[in-house]
């Protein structure tokens, strides 16, 4: 049981430190839907270690909601790229106060 | 029949003032002038009707509630009886000429039909003063009557000194109107109630204050209230800028009526003043001193009309004595011969200045008793008058003042005479600097009969009005009684003996003639005297000419004191440190923004960051619990 | 008919915003038909006002009253009424707003907007001054903060942004502390009662305990802001400036007015005790005020900001009559606050006048108009004469009044002096401060006047007032001399109401509150409750 847990946080770390870390957008978006897998991971594995079907139904959930989160994030990132010229975050700071 | 006579008095003047503001430019300039001497002139014919009428009797009559207020109360009513019956006489009849001589006067000016407009007001304002039967219609003409000063001093208003003059007249006057209705307060506070006649029933069975009280409080405001429109100590100095305006003005509001408001006001609230022994004291201290400042002052005047404003200040003077003598009578006489002569001595000057086209220089004048004959007997008669030469009008009142004086003590005796002969001197030279001595290089004429037929009206007024009220000796030589302190009903208390008396008035008058005689002398000859005279007195003679440098006294303590006070609130309290706080406390929640959002990098990746060091320091707080 | 008849106070009160909306659907390029239904619809709420005065009774009582259940829960409703405190402001309202709209030249940029937000403006202007529950009272009150911030911030001048939000801001700060007490004065009549009101003729005489003198402070705050007492009088002189002529008498005309009809409906008879408390001191604010608002006008070299600053003097009487809490006195307060409205009013417009022929407000620029302009020099000497209170003036009678209750006040009380015992020192310093301001408005009035008026001609060629200027001028010159000829002409109405509210302070305030509140902590709330439960 433990296995999967252990699994499931190096997968989330890993994302997260790619979201830190990484400059690409891409990398970014990627990053970040390892560390949904990585949580769908552990929720499947919770799930049947209790025994019933609400993580289940979670994870269903999760995995639609990332496919349209995916294909929206891609969107927006295509005409930022189309806009910008770059894929480099740091260029992306007309949210500074 | 008789309030129908009240109102057609005291609203007449108003109507005419209504016609001139709104149609006067309309009209032609003689229409104009003829409706607003006609409208001052019925004023006066009612007035006379009243006097027959009425003469032995006193009442009032509502024109309507004013102010019915909780339990304040003022009626718009008037008072009529002997008292203001004599002051509307002499308003309205030295109204109706000097109208009639301003419609020669001002014949030339562009501005006709407001000048009467204001004139006519004056006239309704002053009768709403004199006739008042309560203290705050009272106040109500006492301010209107200073509105319009404040409007004809500063009639010419393109000239920036003579709106300044007007400025400061009314705000010199509103010094005084501020402590006179702090004085009204007071009364109220005191017995509830503004109306004269309440007023006098609730003060009979009181007995004169021996200390200064609340009594003395309130005469005291309500004379400071008088020093500011009767032009005393401390609160003169408007009355001589005033002279700012046209003659006829001078002559009407700064000689005859308006200025003797102060002195009215008193004799009208005489069971005050007899209640407060202190404040008359001060009455008289006060009027003695603007007597003779102003006596000395008027010595070394250049202007001509400056000369008659001093003389003004220092008779008005004499009648505060008088009320402060509690001798009302008197100070009612000097008060009426002096609107005659006073008027009469303006109108003069008023004609010489037309003839010279507005020159007011006596230096530059004289030798002009050949070329307007009338108007030299007209200044000789009134010269004569004020001077107190018998028997003319001045006389008469004059001695009844010197005699009461002495009464009192001797001192004031000796004051009062010298100023009737520093009253003699300077009124004496300017009479011989103006009409004597050689005619200079000019062209001057006679005025036109509008403007002398006004003038030998007066004379003839100030030539026989002192015989009205004939001092006790002259009555008991006669078998005459002495008419006007009879129809006022203040009998004269007086008790001289007759050989006291019969030698004051003697001495008196024997040292006014020589006086006067020798003014004439001094200054009809040449003026290398007057120069070796003046050279001898240089020091006095500068501190006179500049009048002791009161004006510029006042201007540096007061004025300017307290114009920098209001620059120091503005700049410093509103801006500085209200504002200050105000912006500084916007600029402090501004200035905390702008640090807090030095955080906001805009970087996605230090969001990022935020988040998951949020999320580590909560999931360390709940692995805590 | 009888619709009309059964809800004419509303009927007045919507009828100005009717035609704000009628005025959307025409196009922006018909300036003249704009004006002529705006002003016509104005007018049309003139003389329903008037006829509202034509029906009212002289008594204490509510009278016009609407009333509807809105939110039943909180037992908010919709309840409109008018009385003798109110009519004569609402009338006022009523009677400028037309004036204001004649005035507005047709050129005007933006000029439908414009018309709009002060029809808008007027509706929400007569719904404070009738609305009888709090929270309607509230909502019409903050619905007067947006026209008037369109109509500095869009229309005003060169530093307009700045004078806006200092406008709001401070209005806005006393609204929200005004909000917080109505809530908790609601709070603590359920808790009392158990019944959920908003009706403030229910709310009257509610025990409050200790925390009166703070619910009366989040009130009193919001109105004295408005009024302006000094020191909250900053935001006035920037929003006159910046603001349009015809902002700039609505706001002195009206808006200033809400202020003070804020106090007489509100703190005074909600918080009986902690007003007679804090008598004193603010009776010595006003004091300040007066000869601190005519010091500041003195030193004034811009016209707007002189007038702007005398009011703040001004209204300094309106705030000492009030205080003193004597019929005079109140009396004083609310004929001031008409004669301000009027006179000050006037004064405005005639600025806007000369700024619109000489292009300055500078009084060191200006000069001579008197040569060219009698006209101007006749509305504007008599604009000037009524607001240094000259008698046979509005002006005079309004601070003739608030003196005469500041001096009635604490007649009673011994103070010996000279052997008699009815004069209290206070009231001759009470009287002394106030009449040398009478004093300080003549100097500084008289002032600005000469310069602007008199001297040598400095423009070319000056107009003098066309008819409609005239029109502007004349009724508000007319009610002047009046109020100031027969003052009775208001005083009669209100007299009743007045007489009412002045013995229900007393009565409610037999104990009185020490002030200030930081005491309060120390009596400790039983004790207090004890004492307030006696009367």
């Amino acid at each position: 049981m433990n296995e999967y847990f252990i699994l499931a946080s190096i997968l989330f770390a890993l994302g997260v430190t790619g979201v830190l870390m990484r400059r690409n957008l891409l990398v970014i978006l990627m990053s970040v839907e390892i560390m949904l897998a990585s949580s769908n991971l552990a929720l499947i594995a919770a799930s049947s270690h209790v025994g019933n079907l609400h993580g289940h139904i979670f994870v269903l959930f999760n995995i639609a909601v990332a496919a349209a989160e995916a294909a929206v994030g891609l969107a927006l990132i295509v005409i930022i790229y189309k806009n910008k010229k770059t894929e480099n975050v740091d260029q992306f700071t007309s949210l500074h106060g | 029949m008789s309030s129908y006579l009240i109102y057609v008095a005291l609203l007449s003047p108003f109507l005419g003032f209504l016609i001139q503001i709104f149609l006067g430019g309309k009209l032609s300039k003689t229409i104009s002038g003829t409706i607003s001497s006609l409208a001052v002139f019925v004023s006066f014919l009612a007035s006379l009707f009243l006097f027959f009428e009425f003469h032995n009797v006193s009442f009032s009559h509502t024109l309507f509630s004013w102010f019915d207020i909780g339990d304040f109360k003022a009626d718009f009513s008037v008072k009529i009886d002997q008292l203001s019956l004599l002051m509307m006489l002499v308003v309205t009849g030295i109204s109706t000429l000097i109208h009639i001589y301003s419609t020669g006067y001002m014949h030339e000016d562009p501005l006709f039909s407001r000048y009467f407009g204001y004139l006519n007001l004056f006239v309704f304002m002053m009768l709403t003063l004199i006739m008042a039967d309560n203290l705050l219609l009272m106040f109500v003409g006492w301010e209107g009557v200073g509105l319009c000063s404040y409007l004809l001093i500063g009639f010419w208003f393109e000239d920036d000194f003579k709106a300044f003059c007007g400025k400061k007249a009314f705000i010199v006057n509103r010094i005084g109107d501020a402590a006179f209705i702090l004085g009204i307060f007071l009364i109220f506070s005191l017995f509830g109630t503004l109306e004269f006649e309440s007023l006098y029933t609730s003060t009979l069975n009181r007995s004169p204050e021996m200390g200064f009280g609340l009594l003395s409080c309130i005469t005291l405001f309500l004379f400071i209230g008088a020093t500011g429109k009767s032009a005393q100590i401390p609160l003169y100095v408007w009355l001589p800028d005033a002279m700012a305006g046209p003659t006829p003005v001078s002559a009407l509001i700064h000689a005859a009526t308006m200025v003797t408001a102060g002195v009215y006001m008193i004799c009208r609230l005489s069971f005050f003043y007899d209640l407060t022994p202190i404040v008359q004291n001060i009455i008289i201290v006060i009027g003695m001193a603007t007597a003779i400042l102003s006596g000395l002052i008027a010595l070394t005047q250049k202007d001509i009309k400056k000369v008659l404003a001093y003389s003004t200040v220092s008779q008005l003077g004499y009648m505060f004595v008088a009320a402060g003598l509690a001798a009302y009578g008197a100070a009612m006489f000097h008060l009426t011969t002096h609107a005659f002569f006073k008027a009469l001595l303006f109108l003069c000057s008023g004609s010489v200045i037309h003839a010279m086209n507005g020159e007011q220089d006596m230096f530059k004048m004289g030798g002009l008793k050949n070329v307007m004959p009338i108007t030299y007997l007209s200044f000789l008669v009134g010269a004569l008058a004020l001077s107190g030469i018998p028997p003319l009008a001045g006389f008469f009142s004059k001695d009844t003042i010197l005699a009461f004086a002495f009464a009192k003590s001797p001192l004031l005796w000796g004051l009062t005479a010298f100023t009737a002969l520093l009253t003699s001197f300077y009124i004496f030279r300017a009479l011989s600097l103006t009409f004597h001595g050689k005619l200079g290089n000019i062209h001057a004429h006679e005025s036109p009969s509008s403007m002398t037929v006004p003038l030998v009206l007066l004379s003839c007024g100030t030539l026989l009005v002192g015989f009205l009220g004939l001092p006790p000796m002259f009555s008991h030589l006669f078998h005459v009684e002495n008419l006007f302190e009879k129809f006022l009903g203040w009998e004269s208390s007086l008790h001289l003996s007759g050989q006291t008396e019969w030698f004051l008035m003697g001495a008196c008058s024997a040292l006014v003639i020589l006086t006067a005689y020798t003014a004439t002398k001094l200054f009809s000859g040449d003026k290398a005297k007057v120069t070796a005279l003046k050279n001898k007195f240089s020091k006095l003679h500068t501190l006179s000419e500049n009048k002791f440098y009161v004006d510029e006294f006042y201007d540096l303590v007061f004025v300017k004191t307290a114009h920098k006070k209001a620059q120091f609130f503005w700049e410093k309290i509103d801006i500085f440190v209200i504002d200050g706080i105000v912006n500084g406390v916007g600029s402090l929640g501004r200035n905390l923004s702008i640090l807090l959002s030095l955080i906001q990098t805009g970087r996605v990746i230090n969001y990022a960051f935020m988040m998951f060091l949020g999320m580590i320091l909560i999931l360390l707080y709940l692995v805590k619990l | 008919m009888d619709l009309l008849l059964k809800h004419f106070l509303s009927i007045t009160i919507f009828l100005p915003a009717l035609f704000g909306l009628f005025l959307f659907f025409i196009p922006q390029s018909k300036t003249r038909f704009l004006k002529f239904v705006s002003l016509n619809g104005s007018i049309l709420t003139f003389l329903m006002t008037l006829g509202i005065l034509c029906y009212f009774t002289g008594t204490a009582e509510v009278q016009f009253v609407e009333k509807y259940s809105w939110i039943p829960l909180f037992g908010v409703s919709y309840f409109i009424g008018i009385d003798g405190l109110s009519l004569y402001l609402f009338i006022l309202t009523s009677f400028l707003t037309p004036l204001v709209l004649l005035y507005v030249s047709p050129e005007e940029k933006k000029l439908k907007p414009f018309l709009i937000l002060i029809l808008f403006l007027e509706t929400a202007m007569l719904g404070t001054f009738a609305a009888l529950d709090l929270i309607l009272f509230y909502i019409f009150w903050e619905a007067m903060l947006i026209p008037m911030y369109f109509m500095i911030g869009v229309w005003g001048g060169e530093e307009r942004l700045y004078a806006t939000i200092k406008f709001l801001l401070y209005t806005i700060l006393g609204s929200f502390l005004m909000l917080v007490a109505l809530i908790a004065l609601v709070m603590i009549h359920h808790s009392t009662t158990g019944v959920f009101t908003t009706n403030l003729l229910k709310l009257y005489g509610t025990p409050l305990g200790s925390l009166e003198m703070w619910l009366f402070l989040g009130f009193a705050l919001a109105f004295l802001i408005k009024v302006p007492l000094f020191p909250f009088h900053t935001w006035l002189p920037d929003a006159h400036v910046q603001a349009p002529t015809e902002g700039s008498v609505i706001l002195a005309g009206i808006l200033l007015k809400m202020g003070m009809y804020g106090l007489f409906r509100f703190a005074l008879p909600l918080f009986p005790q902690a007003s007679m408390a804090v008598t004193p001191y603010v009776v010595t604010l006003a004091l300040i005020g007066i000869i601190y608002g005519a010091f500041l006008a003195w030193a004034q070299k811009d016209l707007k900001k002189l007038v702007a600053y005398s009011s703040v003097s001004h209204l300094g009487y309106a705030v000492l009559g009030l205080f003193v809490l004597n019929h005079t006195g109140v009396t004083g307060s609310l004929v001031q606050n008409i004669s301000h409205g009027l006179a000050t009013g006037a004064l405005f417009f005639i600025v806007g006048m000369i700024y619109k022929r000489t292009h300055t407000k500078k009084i060191e620029e200006l000069g001579g108009l008197a040569s060219s302009c009698p006209k101007l020099f006749f509305f504007f000497l008599i604009a000037t004469l009524a607001s240094i209170g000259l008698p046979l003036t509005s002006g005079f009678v309004g601070e003739i009044l608030c003196l005469f209750g500041a001096f009635q006040e604490y007649g009673v009380q011994g103070f010996a002096w000279g052997g008699e015992t009815l004069i209290n020192i206070r009231n001759i310093i009470f009287g002394t401060v106030g009449i040398l301001g009478v004093l300080m408005g003549a100097i500084y009035m008289l002032n600005m006047f000469q310069k602007v008026m008199f001297g040598k001609p400095k423009f070319e060629d000056l107009k003098d007032l066309e008819w409609k200027e005239v029109l502007v001028l004349t009724p508000l010159i007319i009610m002047i001399f009046s109020i100031g000829v027969y003052p009775k002409l208001l005083t009669n109405k209100m007299e009743n109401s007045i007489d009412h509210l002045v013995k229900n302070v007393y009565k409610y305030s037999l104990t009185t509150l020490s002030f200030p509140p930081e005491a309060l902590g120390t009596s400790g709330n039983p004790e207090s409750e004890a004492t307030s439960k006696k009367d």
